[in-house]
């Protein structure tokens, strides 16, 4: 597909580099020069220095025989002006970012009205992440698939869990939980666990199941969960104004520390009921003073990377419950996967793989519908769910008669109202909704499990 | 450094170049010539060392800016040196540096000769002469990456290496689409002028043969006269696709794109006025010597056309004109082809940006406050481009300095050792005096050989990948 990406900054840098490395032809627009060139000698594309809002710029990127144009530059208005234009210019679907709350609401009535494919907000689903993971506060990560009836949790196994020293064969028969493993991370690597896998303490494992399911299994592996009933939020950006709306819904309390006062005062009028802290994060005694160690949870959403996880540290030394950090530009992953950190948001890969869904669902001729798709490890494991279609030549057929590539399972089957956690003599059948984890692999259409 | 991927990618041609071999070898069995063993030797011979380097598949395939430098200049080197065998082996060449000189003088397009009569050349050699010049004139690198999966986005780096021009662009996204939208534009315009030639008569053989060099912007011919023996209309024909391979490959992926206007840019209609500026004035300095003007012409327009275009072919022998055209013609070949092209020489981009850069230094005296951009085609020219090529015309000027003292060492005239160095350098072929159109470059001394076979290089792949393959700091770690 022929993608042009309006806008090198950090979403901008992430797309281009995942939807080129799916074998996409990319060329990036920029009126910035370095950046462009930058990212040119980075990544097999092309860049265009100039500004994508303009029909000469968007011509010489090739806006003619383009499939699809992403705009995510730092302003809304520009963006929508880029899609605008190309949807004009050339016969393609456009992607806007549209970053600032005040549109937000305005979103989906933005993309009707002008004739846009998608709207995406990093911000927002950085919120909206956040919120799933306060409701379970031991997970690293939630996910949710079909309309929240199944759930993917990821936590990391406890020295001392019974797990620790079983297999997964074993573990299945003594817990019999309608739950299913898909992804254990140990250190920098990460399984697709077959029978005989053991679990060790630290593990990182995700499994996949319905809500119900998961708090039962959680509850006989004796792994506490609690619940959450005030946050403490550092820094004031939009991140922090979707959290204060969203939170104030589920009954959490939330503190808010900015050093400005002017968004202070804003972040005051706006939501009444929150409390707003004026004053410096990089301030030791205001945290303590503010006693953030003993808030249920600490996350870390100023605009410094290294701000953020230099906090993090301090309230996870100190003592918090749960914390979690805004990661949006330092890439270094090997080494912040070390430290002593809970939850990690990447607000720029969140959109990236609603993106990359879009792009591969229009690639995908062959009928089963991709719904959703999480990178559970970046570039490594996906989970992805489809609604199969009456002719893949999955349907109809027991799971054990069927050739799966190596690193493919199929983790749950949605039929109707009922959760299927598929064993060797399930049955796929039309109309389902699949939920697969596979790794290494690029996921396009539900048949791309089976060996050829 | 990345030194398994280095070995791989040299593994990875010199398996290329043994199937270059195929060319001269079927040419060998079709006119079933002897030197068919020479060619079979040096094919086993690096199609040998290409697979045992390319059997292991490096690990980390990142490559960074030194690398791609280094990559290319070893390539260069190791294409020639093999390159090489089939001359030496045929017993063509007497010794291995008249073989390794005759070879880069192809791979770099310039068409330099060591031999004094190609005449009796086995025709497979003559034949593999020509090729050498096809296969470099678009950079051999760039052929290997139409065809090999090379790591994601680095290998631009490459690109930009081998590459002729200050500043390079792609056409399409992915590197590899646009090398092979460039090879498919090379390869169609080389069969449109084979076509042409056999209509106006020319022999098969002839025609390939003058095709690969003039596609090359090399100038190996297959005569003794070069192309002196041609009938009038032929050497027209030479006349006008020697020209329509100095112009920037760019231009004619915009035309098959029907952009016309950008086609058309700055770059060749500057190339165009030296062009017909340098015609007119050889013309009327040469009037004289010919039965009638038109003879003049032919002669001054193929004559312009192959040194500009850096082709290097003659029809007259131009060192007995007036000093006027003999001036001239020397400086068209520092001018050189259009950046992107298969010609060589200091290319009219970079003139244009220096010409435009000494206009604005100019005004800037005038007026110390001003502030001013250069632009060409009405598009701000980087800071880091106009420095490049500051850049690239110093080290230009240094390189030509230090290679004409070393010459000189040799005691010949001052025109002759002046015109080897600049032919060389720009990818010409034939220069003035001792290396004139009727003479060639046999009498030098092996040392003197190496020096040129240097500036070949160096000229081919714009001076830096070679000065950064000897420079020290590229091989430290830190």
């Amino acid at each position: 597909m022929k993608i042009i990406i309006v806008g090198c900054g950090k979403v901008g840098e992430a797309l281009a580099e995942e939807l080129n490395d799916e074998g996409n032809d990319i060329t990036v627009i920029d009126q910035n020069a370095t950046k462009v060139k930058h990212i040119a000698n980075k990544y097999d594309l092309m860049g265009v220095i100039g500004n994508g809002a303009t029909r000469e710029v968007q011509k010489e990127a090739g806006i003619d025989s383009a499939d699809l144009m992403i705009a995510v530059t730092g302003s809304d208005e520009l963006n929508l002006l880029c899609c605008l234009m190309a949807k004009k210019a050339g016969d393609c679907k456009t992607i806007a970012r549209i970053k600032s709350p005040e549109y937000a609401e305005d979103a989906p009535y933005l993309r009707d009205e002008l004739g846009l494919a998608m709207v995406i907000n990093p911000d927002y689903a950085a919120a909206e992440e956040i919120t799933r993971i306060l409701k379970f506060p031991t997970a690293l990560k939630v996910e949710t698939f079909s309309k929240g009836r199944v759930e993917l949790f990821k936590f990391r196994l406890p020295e001392d869990s019974p797990l620790v020293g079983m297999t997964l064969k074993d573990a299945m028969i003594k817990y019999k939980s309608n739950i299913l493993v898909c992804t254990v991370e140990r250190g920098e690597e990460a399984y697709i666990p077959k029978g005989d896998f053991t679990f060790a303490g630290r593990d990182v494992v995700s499994i996949i199941a319905s809500s119900r399911s998961i708090t039962e299994f959680l509850g006989k592996i004796n792994y506490k969960t609690r619940t959450v009933k005030d946050a403490t939020l550092i820094g004031g950006g939009d991140i922090t104004h979707y959290l204060c709306e969203m939170l104030g819904n589920s009954g959490i309390s939330v503190k808010v520390i900015e050093k400005s006062t002017a968004v202070c005062d804003e972040l005051a009028s706006q939501f009444p009921s929150i409390t707003v802290i004026n004053g410096d994060p990089a301030d030791e005694d205001i945290l303590r003073e503010e006693r953030v160690a003993e808030s249920d949870a600490f996350i870390a959403l100023t605009s410094l990377d290294e701000e953020n996880i230099l906090l993090s540290l301090f309230a996870k030394n100190a003592g918090s419950k749960k914390v979690m950090t805004r990661i949006n530009r330092i890439e270094y992953g090997s080494v912040i996967a070390k430290l002593d950190l809970d939850s990690i948001i990447y607000p720029k890969n969140l959109t990236a793989d609603t993106i990359i869904r879009y792009v591969r669902a229009r690639q995908n001729t062959l009928g089963s519908s991709m719904e959703s798709l999480y990178n559970l490890i970046k570039g490594e494991v996906e989970v992805a769910e489809f609604i199969v279609g009456e002719n893949s030549p999955i349907v109809g057929k027991p799971l054990h008669t069927l050739t799966f590539k190596d690193n493919a399972l199929v983790a749950a089957i949605l039929r109707g109202r009922q959760l299927i956690i598929p064993r060797g003599a399930a049955v796929i059948e039309s109309g389902d909704s699949v939920v697969t984890v596979t790794k290494e692999l690029f996921m396009r259409d539900i048949s791309d499990l089976l060996r050829q | 450094m990345n030194y398994s991927m280095i070995r791989y990618t040299l593994g990875m041609l010199l398996l290329f170049e043994s199937v270059f071999f195929a060319l001269p070898l079927i040419c060998a069995v079709v006119y079933w010539e002897s030197a068919f063993f020479a060619f079979l030797i040096a094919a086993l011979i690096s199609a040998g060392l290409g697979l045992l380097l390319s059997m292991k598949k490096p690990e980390r395939t990142e490559l960074y800016a030194r690398d791609g430098f280094v990559i290319v200049s070893l390539s260069w080197i190791a294409i020639s040196l093999f390159g090489a065998l089939p001359f030496f082996f045929s017993g063509a060449a007497d010794s291995f540096i008249d073989a390794l000189f005759e070879t880069v003088s192809g791979f770099t397009t310039t068409g330099a000769s060591i031999f004094t009569e190609v005449e009796p050349l086995p025709r497979s050699v003559l034949l593999w002469r020509s090729f050498t010049h096809w296969i470099g004139g678009m950079g051999v690198l760039v052929f290997v990456m139409a065809f090999l999966p090379l790591s994601g986005g680095q290998n631009m780096h490459i690109m930009r290496a081998e590459s002729p021009g200050p500043e390079v662009s792609k056409l399409v996204p992915r590197v590899k689409h646009t090398a092979i939208i460039l090879y498919v534009i090379y390869f169609a315009l080389t069969v449109i002028m084979i076509v042409t030639l056999l209509c106006s008569g020319m022999k098969f053989f002839d025609a390939v043969n003058t095709a690969f060099s003039t596609a090359g912007t090399g100038g190996f011919g297959f005569k003794n006269d070069s192309c002196a023996s041609f009938p009038a209309h032929q050497q027209i024909i030479i006349t006008v696709f020697m020209l329509v391979f100095s112009i920037n490959f760019n231009s004619y992926y915009l035309v098959l794109k029907l952009k016309f206007k950008d086609a058309f840019n700055s770059e060749i209609k500057a190339f165009i006025l030296v062009v017909l500026a340098a015609i007119t004035v050889v013309t009327v300095n040469i009037s004289s010597m010919f039965e009638s003007v038109w003879d003049a012409l032919r002669h001054a327009a193929f004559t312009v056309a192959s040194l500009i275009s850096t082709t290097g072919f003659s029809t007259e022998n131009f060192d007995l004109w007036p000093e006027l055209s003999r001036t001239v013609l020397v400086i068209i070949m520092f001018i050189g082809a259009c950046a992107g092209s298969t010609g060589g020489g200091i290319k009219v981009s970079r003139i244009l940006i220096l010409f435009k850069g000494m206009a604005r230094e100019l005004r800037t005296l005038v007026h110390p406050r001003q502030v001013k951009k250069i632009t060409i085609d009405s598009r701000p020219v980087d800071r880091e481009v106009t420095r490049s090529v500051n850049a690239y015309i110093a080290t230009f000027i240094l390189v030509f300095v230090v290679s004409l003292i070393a010459l000189s060492f040799e005691d010949r005239d001052l025109i002759t050792n002046f015109t080897a160095v600049t032919s060389t350098i720009n990818n010409v072929g034939p220069g003035l005096g001792g290396v004139g159109p009727a003479s060639n470059f046999a009498a030098f001394s092996p040392f003197s050989k190496l020096v040129l076979i240097f500036d070949m290089l160096a000229g081919r792949l714009e001076l830096f990948p070679m000065l950064v393959l000897f420079y020290p700091g590229t091989y430290k770690k830190s």
